[in-house]
């Protein structure tokens, strides 16, 4: 079986491998017979699922459990982590599905007959097309397991001591115990719910929004991080009516020049923001919706206003509680589980992965990405680090906001504002004319290193499309892009992604960033 | 919660008040034909607030070499490509006089974007500049246009708008598939469209006068000539002017070719008439299948006509081959058949107004013929070199295009060419903008910089994208060996493609890179939604030196298509299926 598992790898991985990262490696040696598994991953989303088929591929026995605790409301999902099932992919879903209905609007203004004056939304239908699509991911991911020899147990693991996991192998049946020379931690995290009465009987969260079998009507939207931004753009695109409460700052960590722009985008498409306010209580009134107590911070002034749906956004955290890691020893802080460079925890053969680690970005493709690097570290004798830094991301938001490496503050902080130049620039994407659809907010721009041949530091675009721009930017950076190359990078006319080609004003010039002509 | 931060405030007021003074530019400078010099006093009006230090070294009557940028005022930094914001504050200086007894230093013949690009940066380099343009009326319909050339007129703008079109009827049926309850039997409105689409390029024309003006160019709507190499005689409606200069940049482009057959010229249009045609097109015969052929079918098929596409030999000539089969097939899956190996003969029309067009098939040598309602030739473009006398001035040519030397220089010391009138360069509104800026900048400017016409990257909008920057694989293959070229493939699916069931037969990307060493990316392509908007970062990495190492280890942003560059891990060689299985691990 080790022979064949070794075959495999060889004539499938190995090849691919050796050709991408580039270094010889061989095999995991040999698994050690004292432990039941080479590795057990706790978790099957994004981090987990990658590291575990990496693994199998490289020849280790491994062991994936994976559990999802239905929402107080009773919502649950299958496997796959919060991407597939709750996050990624049904946001980008339900953000199509609302650019969509702009884009009818719009087909109207390039002639096309299409009655746009009644036009509304079937959420049940929407909501159906979209569990399906996951309905299908959550086969073909279980399908891929099977394929890849990954055994998965659909339970909730926890430790008895480091090297024993625990879990239930099946509803009603004695809990198993099981051993692994290493155990990847990859259990995520779920939405954070506010300590106030009402919240968590009467309010729901990103992980029920995308499953909700009524249509969600009036909205209040609490927080303001990319999550909340983007339910709510979604849901006002669907036609609904979000009101987004910030308790202090929007889109924290973010560049803060893009966030306002972004706030302000909102707000011109009829998005309103309850600014400085925190949420106090909910209460069911007689007729079914919901009435919500507010306090603004600043003024210190009381406020209430009736919703149908109530949506918490104030942030995520970790799944720690059930893993009962105090048995193996592995440090948390908050809510989160502290890693070296290469995952590891304090306990050697503990290590974590994705949205449970403190102080990395939660994003699929990053718990991916490192989650795969640590299983050939692990098995294939690969040295390659994960590395968190310039990592692109992108807001779903009608005008889509996406960055890759510092925000202008951030750089002015590590390399004071005398040594950073940003370039930026309004333009006005060609396909706005027709449909008058408002320029005022597509913004970009570029903060760099203000000598030599002005390395970028980070790049920051509001428009249409915003990921698939950024995207190529981001290998850019990575390959060290420089005002210089960026300048001389020939256009692809006519699209926005061009538009960094022609950034020419620099901010401390004070000139004015609109654009005049088009194409000359 | 203040939304707006004070620096996003003035940005606004900034706007708003560049809104006003366009505004008043429009009242004062009501008649646009009128010359420069009448609008001159309520420019320099609205200019004062930032002509601050203008006056004092206008008066200061220091020339100094052009070179010199910045010199005097401080500029806000210091970069020899970077520096375009310094040169927009440097005044308009008197001429040095560089031959003397010339009416100007530069006479840019053709006002399209290497002409108009070239044009303006000399001025703002101190040249005293004009610049002619002229439209001839296409032969069938009198088709003409304004300024700006091609790319505004009949080319990237009407046809990235008639694209947009139809992706929005395609939209339609999508939202109904997302729960959108609307009624997906569609029609457009072809002249409705074609309303908004001119609207949209008088407006371009409009800005690109004004901005002419405010750029202190002197813009001449008239036919030039050569009478020697520093003498050009220009056609006005007026009558006729003799010029002089010291410098002439020949950028006048070129338009659509015609075939040698009966009936071509009086039945069949081109891509020049197409964006402005009075009636709907009905069935098209498009024949050429370049990139102009299968956009003007894509979007032609989108907007509900039948276009046949005819291809004399293969399909997106200079592409990479593979990705230009997967175009054609994509666009035969959504019903728009390719007449292969054939050749038009002969365009008849019909007393019902029909065209009846006859062809032959080059293999078999059989002949068919065809009704259509429209026929549109785009079987390449020509070098508008005929009218502008060029042996005169002793300028050499090479079949109707003009060679150049890698500083734009032609046989002529004094003569340059920029844009799609160069031999042998690609024919691209960026590339020539950014040529024409340059070269005005090394005669102007005391640069040195020369266009890199290499990695260049450019987009196909048929109804999939097609974008690719860098080397095709027979390119790579040719010019390093097959046994040094790894390409790295994968096929894939958007994600919001799954709802609307969009076929994703023909979503496929490949990476040709080095085989060894660092495994340098030599050519990226791509076919998919936004090619072009995915395609722009890449190539900017390709010019950083991008390699497959960096490429696959740049985390990728999702649920993006562009990210699956960063997933890419089947090479051809191993002959693994390229299909994807899973989705988000």
């Amino acid at each position: 079986m080790t022979a064949l598992k070794f075959m495999r790898c060889s004539s499938r991985t190995c090849p691919t491998i050796r050709a991408t990262i580039g270094v010889g490696w061989s095999r995991h040696a040999s698994s050690n017979p004292r432990y039941d598994y080479d590795l057990v991953v706790l978790g099957g989303g994004s981090a987990g699922l990658a590291c575990a088929k990496e693994a199998a591929d490289c020849g280790a026995r491994v062991l994936c459990l994976d559990f999802v605790k239905p929402t107080p409301v009773g919502t649950r999902w299958g496997i796959g982590g919060t991407c597939v099932n709750v996050g990624c992919i049904p946001k980008k879903l339900m953000h199509q599905a609302s650019l969509l209905g702009e884009a009818v609007h719009e087909a109207v203004a390039y002639g096309w007959n299409v009655d746009d004056q009644n036009l509304r939304p079937d959420w049940r239908k929407l909501v159906r097309s979209v569990q399906n699509h996951i309905k299908s991911v959550n086969w073909v991911t279980r399908v891929d397991l099977r394929d890849k020899k990954v055994e998965y147990v659909n339970s909730l693991g926890a430790f008895l001591d480091s090297h024993t996991i625990e879990f239930l192998a099946r509803p009603g049946s004695e809990r198993r115990q099981v051993t692994s020379e290493h155990v990847v931690v990859a259990v995520g995290g779920r939405p954070r719910y506010p300590d106030i009465p009402g919240a968590v009987e009467l309010g729901i969260t990103s992980d029920d929004i995308f499953s909700y079998e009524r249509e969600p009507g009036r909205t209040l939207v609490v927080g303001a991080g990319y999550v909340g931004l983007e339910c709510a753009c979604f849901l006002k695109g669907l036609g609904y009516e979000p009101t987004v409460m910030v308790r202090s700052i929007v889109l924290r960590g973010f560049d803060r020049q893009m966030s306002e722009l972004l706030a302000a985008m909102m707000t011109e498409r009829g998005v309103p923001f309850l600014g400085t306010t925190i949420p106090q209580s909910v209460e069911r009134q007689a007729d079914g919706r919901l009435l919500v107590r507010y306090r603004n911070t600043t003024t210190g002034t009381e406020g209430s206003d009736v919703f149908d749906t109530v949506l918490w956004a104030i942030g995520r955290r970790g799944l720690i509680e059930d893993l009962n890691l105090p048995a193996a020893g592995v440090e948390i802080r908050n809510d989160k589980i502290v890693v070296d460079a290469t995952e590891a925890t304090n306990v050697p053969h503990i290590f974590a992965v994705g949205d449970i680690i403190y102080g990395r970005p939660e994003l699929t493709p990053v718990a991916i990405l490192s989650g795969r690097l640590l299983a050939r570290r692990l098995f294939a004798g690969a040295t390659q680090l994960m590395d968190y830094a310039d990592v692109a991301t992108t807001v779903f938001t009608p005008l889509e906001y996406s960055c890759v490496g510092m925000s202008e503050e951030t750089a002015i902080e590590l390399r004071g504002a005398d040594n950073i130049e940003v370039f930026h620039g309004y333009y006005k994407p060609t396909e706005f004319f027709i449909p008058q659809k408002s320029v005022r907010h597509c913004y970009l721009k570029a903060v760099a290193e203000i000598s030599g041949d002005q390395k970028i530091l980070g790049l920051h675009y509001i428009g249409p499309v915003a990921g698939e721009v950024i995207q190529g930017f981001a290998a850019a950076l990575k390959s060290g892009l420089t005002v210089k190359t960026l300048l001389n990078t020939v256009g692809i006319h006519p699209t926005t992604a061009e538009e960094f080609t022609r950034l020419s004003i620099t901010k401390r010039s004070g000139r004015d960033p609109t654009p005049a002509s088009c194409c000359s | 919660m203040n939304l707006c931060n004070s620096r996003l405030s003035v940005t606004f007021v900034r706007q708003c008040s560049t809104i006003f003074t366009s505004s008043i530019l429009q009242n004062k400078c009501s008649s646009i034909n009128g010359r420069v010099s009448s609008c001159s006093s309520s420019f320099s009006a609205h200019r004062t607030m930032s002509s601050g230090h203008r006056g004092s070294r206008d008066s200061s009557g220091s020339p100094g070499p052009a070179g010199a940028a910045g010199v005097g005022g401080a500029p806000p930094f210091q970069h020899p490509h970077c520096d375009r914001a310094a040169m927009y504050e440097q005044p308009v200086r008197k001429m040095r006089t560089k031959g003397g007894t010339y009416d100007y230093d530069l006479i840019v013949i053709g006002g399209g974007s290497a002409g108009l690009a070239c044009a303006k940066e000399a001025v703002l380099n101190g040249a005293r500049v004009a610049c002619l343009d002229y439209v001839k009326p296409t032969p069938t319909l009198g088709t003409k246009w304004g300024v700006g050339g091609t790319c505004v007129n009949v080319g990237c703008i009407p046809k990235k708008l008639m694209h947009q079109a139809s992706l929005l009827g395609e939209a339609v049926h999508e939202a109904a598939a997302y729960g959108w309850n609307v009624d997906d039997k569609i029609k457009p409105d072809w002249n409705k469209l074609v309303q908004s689409v001119q609207n949209h390029i008088k407006s371009v024309n409009w800005v690109t006068r004004v901005d002419l003006r405010d750029k202190k160019v002197e813009y001449i709507n008239g036919l030039g000539s050569f009478v020697d190499s520093h003498t050009m005689l220009a056609k006005l409606k007026s009558g006729e002017r003799t010029i002089t200069a010291q410098t002439f940049v020949i950028a006048v482009g070129g338009r659509p070719r015609y075939p040698d057959i009966p009936g071509a010229v009086e039945h069949g249009i081109t891509s020049d008439d197409l964006f402005s045609l009075d009636r709907e097109p009905g069935k098209t015969l498009v024949v050429g299948a370049g990139y102009i052929g299968l956009e003007c079918a894509g979007f032609l098929k989108g907007l509900g006509y039948e276009p046949t596409v005819m291809v004399r030999s293969i399909v997106l000539r200079g592409f990479d081959q593979q990705m230009a089969e997967l175009v054609a097939s994509s666009m035969e899956e959504r019903g728009i058949p390719f007449l292969r190996k054939s050749v038009p003969l002969s365009v008849e029309k019909q007393d019902d107004g029909k065209l009846l067009v006859k062809y032959q098939n080059t293999e078999t040598g059989e002949e068919a013929e065809e009704l259509f309602d429209t026929v549109l030739w785009a079987i390449g473009r020509k070098g508008l070199v005929d009218d502008l006398n060029l042996p005169n001035a002793g300028v050499s040519v090479q079949k109707d295009k003009i060679p150049v030397d890698s500083q734009e220089a032609t046989n002529v010391a004094n003569i340059y060419a920029v844009g799609d009138i160069i031999y042998g360069k690609p024919e691209l509104t960026p590339v020539a903008v950014l040529a024409g800026r340059l070269l005005a900048r090394r005669l102007y400017g005391g640069a040195t910089q020369r266009m890199d016409y290499n990695d260049v990257a450019t987009t196909v909008f048929t109804p999939l994208e097609y974008a690719c920057v860098g080397l095709s694989e027979e390119d790579a293959v040719k010019q390093y060996g097959a046994d040094e070229v790894e390409v790295f493939h994968g096929y894939y699916k958007p994600t919001e493609f799954f709802i609307p069931q969009k076929s994703v037969r023909y979503c496929y990307l490949k990476a040709v890179a080095e085989r060894h060493g660092d495994q340098r990316v030599y050519g990226l392509h791509y076919l998919g939604p936004v090619a072009g908007e995915v395609i722009q970062g890449f190539a900017a990495a390709l010019k950083s030196g991008l390699t497959i190492n960096t490429l696959i280890n740049t985390v990728g942003i999702h649920p993006t298509t562009a990210e699956e560059f960063t997933r890419l891990s089947i090479t051809k060689r191993s002959g693994l299926d390229p299909t994807p299985a899973s989705c988000c691990s």
